[in-house]
């Protein structure tokens, strides 16, 4: 995890578990430079937004509707602008490649192929969720993360039900269309993963403190690769603790999505 | 010499509706969708439509009127809770709609195709997705005649025009001519929905003078001339109750329209009261609601 200026550590106990995913969510973006940064949720949103006073100070970022945010607001508030974004020009920037998205996903496989679309049948599903939404365009377009705030076996499944995300399974290397497909991370409440496993398969990277290899197996529909051996989730720092607790979510909503 | 008067009622639209029409519908999710036209579609008696849009709470009463063969959308969103509109949720788990969803960029893709009046356009979006499955053999790729540097070749999706037999936008304020400028963030994608289009209808919140649309839009916001536009009608607040430049979404009455289909009863209350009725009662019906709400409180 990208450290910032900050001084000494405070203790570990202090810190919730939320904290430690803003933290994760944050270090999603180190070293993306002067991209646009869209993340989906409360969690990431607070990460990338703490990505850009810190280390990543080039982020685009914006109000979610179609402004491009000069200052770096808390979450809910927005701020002086920089610049305009309306939907037909993110569709520019998706074929651009200039971005990197952390959606949520109703459902992950182990390949990296999500679902927010809906389950069941495709022409007539058991539940209906959002559609495909962008997800097929972010995925073959730039990088692309996932925030999961419930880990569970009903969301890392076997089979996703409907391919939204493309998974790297799908990927047919003759094709170069399919060159820029970059599943970069998972961040959920237990840890932190990739597809750097063996065939391009979910890897553990990281679980959070006081998080068991166990526990992750048990909310895991399929084998997690390095999960034994994966270290305790990085620290958040001092400095990165005082932005999150004072200046990017005062009001703590990051506590809404994960429970300490 | 004067430009055609395109001003048009409601019912003008609406006799110029046929079953089995491929209609586009402006907008994005719960933003400036051209709602007053919507609820004329939804109390006429047109069926069989196939539907093309960004969809929010427009497809879901297209769907509760049943007015829907097939759907064509990137997405289906409320955008605010509950976010997933129920009666587009109860026609796919009712297996009432055939759907063809697609990726949100290639909805763009294909009206840009249609509007060009070329068969389709290349887009990456849709390879290695669901897109494929829910088009049932109508979603083809194309392989590029150029191949890339290190000799390999593109294979992309062939994304079809979009083509519409009419199109349906809302814009905040034009002229009887057409001429039209929209004033929130984002013109969305209305233009092009009326150029893929052959009937193309207009409805806004403000009717003006040429001189006055142009004195009070910024150039940049004149998003429509004469030539994208067959009927122009006034429908103040005819977003309803979506977002448009000069109003917020209506947060409680679309609960109250996603709680309202919920059970029969009060659906049957809710078309009763607001659908059953002709575009000046609706209006006059929601500020009634809400004095209710007030009073309720």
């Amino acid at each position: 995890m990208a450290r910032g200026a900050g001084g000494e550590q405070v203790s570990t106990t202090d810190i919730t578990r939320a904290e430690y995913c803003v933290a994760a969510c944050a270090d999603i973006f180190t070293g993306s430079g002067e991209i646009m940064a869209s993340p989906m949720a409360p969690t990431p949103l607070i990460g990338a937004r703490l990505a850009r006073l810190t280390t990543e100070p080039d982020l685009l970022i914006t109000d979610g509707e179609a402004l491009i945010l000069a200052d770096t607001p808390a979450v809910g508030q927005s701020g002086a602008a920089e610049g305009w974004m309306p939907f037909r020009k993110v569709f520019d920037v998706i074929g651009g490649g200039r971005r990197h998205v952390v959606m949520g996903a109703n459902q992950i496989d182990r390949f990296g192929n999500q679902n927010l679309s809906a389950f069941g049948p495709l022409q007539q599903p058991t539940r209906q969720m959002f559609g495909l939404r962008g997800a097929p365009g972010n995925t073959l377009g730039h990088p692309t993360s996932y925030w999961v705030a419930r880990h569970s076996t009903r969301v890392f499944v076997e089979t996703v039900d409907i391919v939204c995300g493309v998974g790297f399974d799908k990927v047919d290397g003759s094709n170069p269309a399919f060159d820029s497909l970059n599943i970069h991370r998972v961040v959920t409440n237990l840890g932190v993963f990739d597809f750097d496993g063996p065939g391009h398969t979910m890897r553990a990277r990281s679980l959070h403190p006081g998080v068991t290899a166990d526990e992750v197996a048990e909310n895991t529909g399929f084998p997690v690769a390095g999960l034994e051996a994966a270290p305790v989730t990085e620290t958040p720092t001092d400095e990165q603790l005082r932005i999150i607790r004072d200046v990017l979510d005062p009001k703590a909503t990051r506590n809404r999505e994960v429970k300490s | 010499m004067g430009f055609r008067d395109k001003t048009s009622s409601l019912d003008d639209v609406v006799a110029e509706l046929r079953d089995g029409m491929t209609i586009g519908i402006g907008g994005w999710g719960s933003r400036r969708k051209p709602m007053a036209l919507v609820r004329a579609i939804a109390r006429s008696d047109v069926k069989d439509l196939t539907v093309v849009t960004y969809g929010g709470p427009d497809l879901g009463l297209l769907c509760a009127a049943g007015k829907v063969r097939r759907a064509y959308y990137g997405f289906v969103s409320l955008d605010s809770a509950p976010f997933y509109d129920p009666w587009f949720a109860k026609a796919r788990t009712s297996g009432a709609i055939e759907s063809r969803e697609m990726d949100e960029g290639m909805v763009k893709c294909g009206l840009q195709a249609a509007a060009a009046r070329l068969p389709f356009m290349p887009i990456r979006a849709g390879l290695g997705s669901a897109a494929f499955d829910f088009w049932q053999g109508e979603l083809k790729t194309v392989q590029s005649p150029y191949p890339d540097a290190d000799g390999r070749t593109q294979t992309l999706v062939a994304m079809p025009a979009l083509t519409l037999d009419a199109a349906f936008v809302h814009l905040d304020v034009a002229d009887a001519h057409g001429n039209a400028a929209y004033t929130g963030i984002d013109p969305y994608f209305d233009g092009l929905y009326l150029a893929a289009a052959q009937r193309r209808y207009l409805e806004v919140d403000r009717i003006v003078s040429t001189e006055e649309l142009m004195a009070e839009a910024p150039n940049e916001r004149l998003l429509l001339n004469r030539m994208d536009v067959d009927r122009v009608v006034s429908a103040p607040n005819g977003a309803h109750f979506t977002f448009a430049g000069a109003y917020r979404r209506d947060e409680s009455f679309q609960r109250f329209y996603a709680e309202s289909a919920g059970d029969e009863q009060s659906w049957a209350a809710f078309r009763t009261r607001f659908l059953d009725v002709d575009e000046a009662t609706y209006q006059e019906e929601v500020i009634r609601w809400h004095a209710e709400q007030e009073e309720n409180k």
